[in-house]
C-alpha cells in the first residue's frame, strides 16, 4: 500500500457506514499503520447524510481528509456519492452501491434524484475509475441486505494492500457471532466482484 | 498495548487509570461517550445527573470528600453548570476534580459554537487541550495530579474532532489500588463562602494561577518541533494537526496547556523564529494573550474565526496571507458536485413517537380548520392559531418540511419559559411549548412552576419517549434505568406536574392523532396552565419492528372508498376525483413513504408496522393496510 491512503466513506444513517469504517480502521492498525478516522453525523439517528473519513499512513496528522485528496470514495448510496465527489482526488477510485435511498426532499419537494448513469457520469469527471456496484442486491441474495456494508469493504480491500487474515479478524471483532458467516460470505462476494470489475476496466 | 480509541474513550480510560472514583455527566454531543465509558467500569460510581449544574456539584462534593472525580459535558452545558464551576474555582478541592468540556466548532449538533476556553480564564481554572486521543489519554493523570497539587479544579477542553475522531493510543497505565476516602475535614473558612471567608480566597486564586503559569513552562506535553525557523506556529488541539499538515516544514510550538499560557516558553520560541503565527479554532484566545505579551503575531487575520477548521481552511488562509503559493489549478483541482442536489436533512425516524404531535401542531397552525403549513413560515406575519416554542431534542427536527411545526429553539428549558413570556407580552396567538422527558427534568420543571405561580394559560406538551434519544439513548430519572443500566427509582412526570400545581394534566398515546388533537385543542382553549404528556417509546431505542404496512395501489388515488370516512377536520380531499394519489400521507414526513408514478409506496424495510400507523390515520381512502404474511 502507498504510505498515505485516504478513504472517504459516505451513505445514509442506518446503513452501517460507521461500522464499516471502524472495521477498516482496525484492520489498518493491526497491519501496523497509523490511522485516524472521524465521522460526520450531524444530528441524524436515521436517514441523514453520514460521512466517515479514514486516513491510513506511516504518520497521520489531520483526522479530516482535505478536499480533492481522497484516494477512494466508497459510497453506500448514489446521491451521497455525488454529494461528496469534491473530496475525491483527480484520478481516484469511486465505488458506489447503486442502491436508491431517495430523501424526503425528492418525495415531497420534487427534487430530482440522480439515475445510476448520471451518477457515473458525474463521478467520471474526476475519478480514474467508477464502479457502480449492485451491493444491496447482492447482499439480499446472500440473505441479508444489511451486509452490503461489509460486501463493499470486500470490494475496497482488493485495492488496498492490507492482509486478508486481518480483514477477517476485523469483521469478526466488530460483529456478533451470529452474523459472522453471512458477513464473511459478503466480504468474499465483494472481493470477487472487485477482481472481475478490475479486469473489465483493464486495471 | 496499541488501541484505536476516540478522544472520549481515551479520556475515560485515562481517568480510570488516574483512579477516578466518581464520574458524573448530563448527555450532550460530543461529550456523551465519556460517561458511557466510565459507567462500564465496575469500580467507578457513574451517574447521569439531572443536568450539568447538578453533575458539576456532585463531582465537586466527591472531590471535597477526598476522592478523584470527573465531570463531563458539552460546551453549552457549562453555561448551565457555570455557578458550580466558579464555586469550585473559589473553594478548591481535596481529591482531584477534572471537568471535561467538549466544544462543537461547526455546530455539528449544537445551537451555537461558543469557545469555552474563555471559561478557564474567566474562572482562573487551569486548562489542558489534547490534540489527539493519545494526548487525551496521557493528560488525564497529569490533570488530576495538578488538581490535587494546586488545590484547584482543572478543565480539559476538547472539540468534536478530538472527542469523536479515533486515533492510535499506546495504553501504558493501569488502575491503582484505592482505599476508602480519607476522613472529612471540616474547614468552614475554605468551604463556606460567606463574604468574610470568600474575600481571602480571591487573592489565593490569583496567586495560584500565577504559580501554575510558571509550572506550565515546564509541562512535559507542551512540545517544540523545530523545522524551518522562518515560520513559527503556535497551535493546540486539532488545529495543530491541520497546521502541521499545511506547513510540514515550519517550526511548531504545540501547546497542551492553553490556560494559563506558558509565557516563558512562548517567548523562547518566538525569539527563535522570524514570523510568528497562531493557528487556533474559533476565537483568537491564544493570539490575544500572545499579543498582550508584546509579541508580533498573526492569527485570525488569516484563519477564520467562525466554523470548524480543516486543512483546507488553514491552507486557504495561508495562501491569502502570502505564506504559501497559490495552489496549482486545472490538473489538481477537485471537481465540485453538481448544484441543486436534493438535500438530506436529519429527520424524525420512521415510527418516531414525536411525528404525531408534530403533524397535529402543523395542521393546527392556521386554526382547527386550517390546512397544513407548507415550506416553513419564516418572516410571515399572518396571525396563526398558535406559537410553538420548542426545546432541544430529536423533536426539534419537526422544524423541517413538511412538518414545519415549531417557532423557536434557544437552549435547554427555553420552551416553557418562552411560551410564558410570549403570553405575558400579550401576543394574540395561543402559546404551546414542546419538550422531551429528559429536557423536562433537566430544565423544564422551574419553568413549569413559574407558569403555575404566575397564572399562565399556556399549554406544555411533554414528548415522553422514555429515553434521552438524540444523544444516543441515555437513561434519566424518568426512565427507571441508571447510567449503569440498573433499575432505578422512576420519576413520574405527570405526578411532578400535579405536584407543582398543574390541575389539567393529560396523558395521551403518541400514535393516536385524534386523541392528540382533541387534547391539545381543549388544553389550549382553557384558561389555566395545562400539561399534555404524549407517551410512546423511541422506536430506535426499543428496536420496534412489526410487519410493514403497504399501500393498496388500487385504492390510492381512487377517491373515497366508503361512507365510513371520519368527519374530522384534518382529512382533506385535494384530488377527490383524480386517479393520482392525494399525497396526504406525505404530510406526516415519514422517510418510509415515497411517491412514484402518481401513487404512494411504503419502503418495507423502513416501516415499523402497526404500532405507528399514522399514515393509516391520515389516508382519506383507507389505502394503507397491513402487508399480507
Amino acid at each position: 500500500m502507498h504510505t498515505e491512503t485516504d478513504i472517504l466513506m459516505t451513505g445514509v444513517g442506518g446503513q452501517g457506514v460507521i461500522m464499516a469504517s471502524d472495521i477498516l480502521s482496525s484492520v489498518a492498525i493491526t497491519a501496523g499503520y497509523d490511522v485516524k478516522k472521524t465521522d460526520s453525523l450531524g444530528m441524524a439517528q436515521r436517514g441523514g447524510s453520514v460521512t466517515s473519513h479514514v486516513r491510513i499512513g506511516d504518520k497521520v496528522f489531520s483526522p479530516l481528509i482535505a478536499v480533492g485528496s481522497a484516494d477512494f470514495l466508497l459510497s453506500y448510496e448514489r446521491l451521497e456519492a455525488v454529494r461528496s465527489m469534491a473530496m475525491l482526488k483527480r484520478g481516484g477510485v469511486a465505488i458506489v452501491d447503486c442502491a436508491a435511498v431517495p430523501p424526503l426532499s425528492v418525495t415531497v419537494s420534487g427534487y430530482h434524484y440522480p439515475s445510476i448513469d448520471e451518477v457515473r457520469q458525474s463521478l467520471r469527471t474526476i475519478a480514474r475509475t467508477v464502479y457502480m456496484l449492485p451491493a444491496t442486491e447482492m447482499a439480499s441474495e446472500l440473505g441479508n441486505p444489511r451486509v452490503s456494508s461489509v460486501l463493499c469493504l470486500g470490494f475496497l480491500s482488493v485495492f488496498l494492500d492490507l492482509p486478508e487474515p486481518q480483514w477477517l479478524d476485523g469483521i469478526q471483532r466488530h460483529l456478533p457471532p451470529r452474523l459472522h458467516e453471512v458477513n464473511l460470505a459478503a466480504f468474499n462476494a465483494g472481493v470477487e466482484a472487485a477482481r472481475e470489475g478490475r479486469k473489465e476496466e483493464g486495471e | 498495548m496499541k488501541q484505536l480509541l476516540s478522544g472520549n474513550e481515551a479520556i475515560a480510560l485515562g481517568a480510570y487509570h488516574a483512579g477516578v472514583q466518581v464520574a458524573t455527566a448530563y448527555p450532550g454531543t460530543p461529550s456523551t461517550e465519556i460517561l458511557e465509558n466510565m459507567a462500564r467500569f465496575d469500580d467507578v460510581y457513574a451517574e447521569w445527573s439531572t443536568n450539568e449544574k447538578v453533575a458539576m456539584e456532585v463531582a465537586l462534593g466527591a472531590a471535597i470528600g477526598g476522592v478523584r472525580a470527573l465531570v463531563s459535558m458539552k460546551h453549552v452545558g457549562l453555561n448551565v453548570a457555570a455557578d458550580g464551576f466558579f464555586g469550585a474555582a473559589n473553594v478548591g478541592v481535596r481529591g482531584g476534580l477534572v471537568l471535561v468540556c467538549a466544544d462543537d466548532p461547526g455546530m455539528h449538533s449544537s445551537q451555537n459554537e461558543q469557545d469555552n476556553r474563555h471559561y478557564a480564564r474567566f474562572a482562573r481554572i487551569p486548562m489542558l487541550e489534547p490534540s489527539d486521543s493519545q494526548e487525551a489519554y496521557s493528560l488525564m493523570e497529569r490533570a488530576f495530579n495538578l488538581s490535587e497539587e494546586m488545590d484547584t479544579p482543572v478543565m480539559v477542553r476538547t472539540t468534536t474532532r478530538i472527542s469523536h475522531a479515533k486515533s492510535v493510543v499506546e495504553v501504558d497505565g493501569e488502575r491503582p489500588e484505592l482505599g476508602p476516602p480519607p476522613p472529612f475535614v471540616h474547614s468552614p473558612a475554605k468551604y463556606v463562602m460567606v463574604p468574610t471567608y470568600a474575600r481571602p480566597r480571591h487573592p489565593l486564586a490569583e496567586e495560584r494561577i500565577s504559580r501554575i503559569a510558571k509550572m506550565f513552562d515546564e509541562f512535559p506535553l507542551n512540545e517544540i518541533i523545530w523545522g524551518d525557523r522562518k515560520l513559527g506556529i503556535i497551535s493546540a488541539g486539532v488545529a495543530y494537526q491541520y497546521a502541521r499538515e499545511v506547513f510540514p516544514q515550519a517550526s511548531f510550538l504545540k501547546l497542551v496547556t492553553t490556560y494559563p499560557l506558558p509565557q516563558d516558553l512562548i517567548r523562547t520560541f518566538a525569539a527563535k523564529v522570524e514570523t510568528l503565527l497562531v493557528v487556533e479554532e474559533l476565537d483568537p484566545f491564544i493570539e490575544d494573550i500572545v499579543k498582550s505579551m508584546g509579541l508580533a503575531v498573526q492569527g485570525k487575520a488569516f484563519v477564520p474565526i467562525t466554523g470548524e477548521l480543516s486543512t483546507d481552511t488553514v491552507r486557504r488562509g495561508a495562501v491569502a496571507a502570502g505564506l504559501l503559493p497559490e495552489a496549482s489549478t486545472a490538473a489538481g483541482a477537485p471537481a465540485p458536485a453538481p448544484e441543486d442536489l436534493p438535500p438530506r436533512p436529519p429527520l424524525l425516524c420512521p415510527g418516531c413517537p414525536h411525528r404525531g404531535v408534530a403533524y397535529v401542531l402543523s395542521r393546527l397552525k392556521f386554526g382547527p380548520k386550517g390546512s397544513i403549513a407548507k415550506g416553513g413560515n419564516s418572516g410571515k406575519t399572518a396571525k396563526q392559531w398558535h406559537i410553538v416554542t420548542s426545546d432541544i431534542g430529536c423533536y426539534t427536527l419537526m422544524v423541517y418540511p413538511p412538518l414545519c411545526a415549531i417557532d423557536s429553539c434557544i437552549c435547554m428549558g427555553a420552551s416553557i419559559t418562552l411560551a410564558h413570556g410570549l403570553e405575558k407580552a400579550g401576543v394574540a396567538e395561543n402559546t404551546v411549548s414542546v419538550l422531551g422527558d429528559s429536557t423536562f427534568i433537566h430544565a423544564g420543571i422551574p419553568g413549569l412552576i413559574n407558569m403555575v405561580y404566575n397564572r399562565s394559560h399556556s399549554t406544555v406538551i411533554v414528548l415522553d419517549n422514555e429515553t434521552t434519544a438524540m444523544t444516543g439513548h441515555q437513561g434519566h430519572p424518568g426512565t427507571g434505568r441508571s447510567a449503569k443500566n440498573e433499575e432505578a427509582p422512576k420519576v413520574d412526570i405527570a405526578e411532578v406536574a400535579r405536584g407543582v400545581g398543574v390541575k389539567d394534566v393529560n396523558v395521551v398515546s403518541a400514535f393516536n392523532l385524534k386523541e392528540i388533537e382533541e387534547t391539545i385543542r381543549r388544553c389550549v382553549d382553557n384558561d389555566e396552565p395545562s400539561v399534555v404528556i404524549v407517551r410512546g417509546p423511541c422506536t430506535l431505542h426499543e428496536r420496534i419492528r412489526g410487519t410493514p404496512l403497504r399501500v393498496n395501489q388500487e385504492r390510492c388515488g381512487l377517491g373515497p372508498s366508503s361512507a365510513s370516512i371520519p368527519a374530522s377536520t384534518w382529512y382533506r380531499f385535494k384530488s377527490w376525483f383524480s386517479e393520482q394519489g392525494c399525497r396526504s400521507c406525505l404530510d406526516i414526513g415519514c422517510p418510509a413513504i415515497t411517491f412514484e408514478g402518481g401513487k404512494a409506496h411504503i419502503i418495507a424495510d423502513q416501516c415499523i408496522g402497526e404500532s405507528c400507523s399514522l399514515c393509516v390515520q391520515v389516508c382519506p381512502r383507507e389505502a394503507i393496510e397491513k402487508a399480507p404474511g
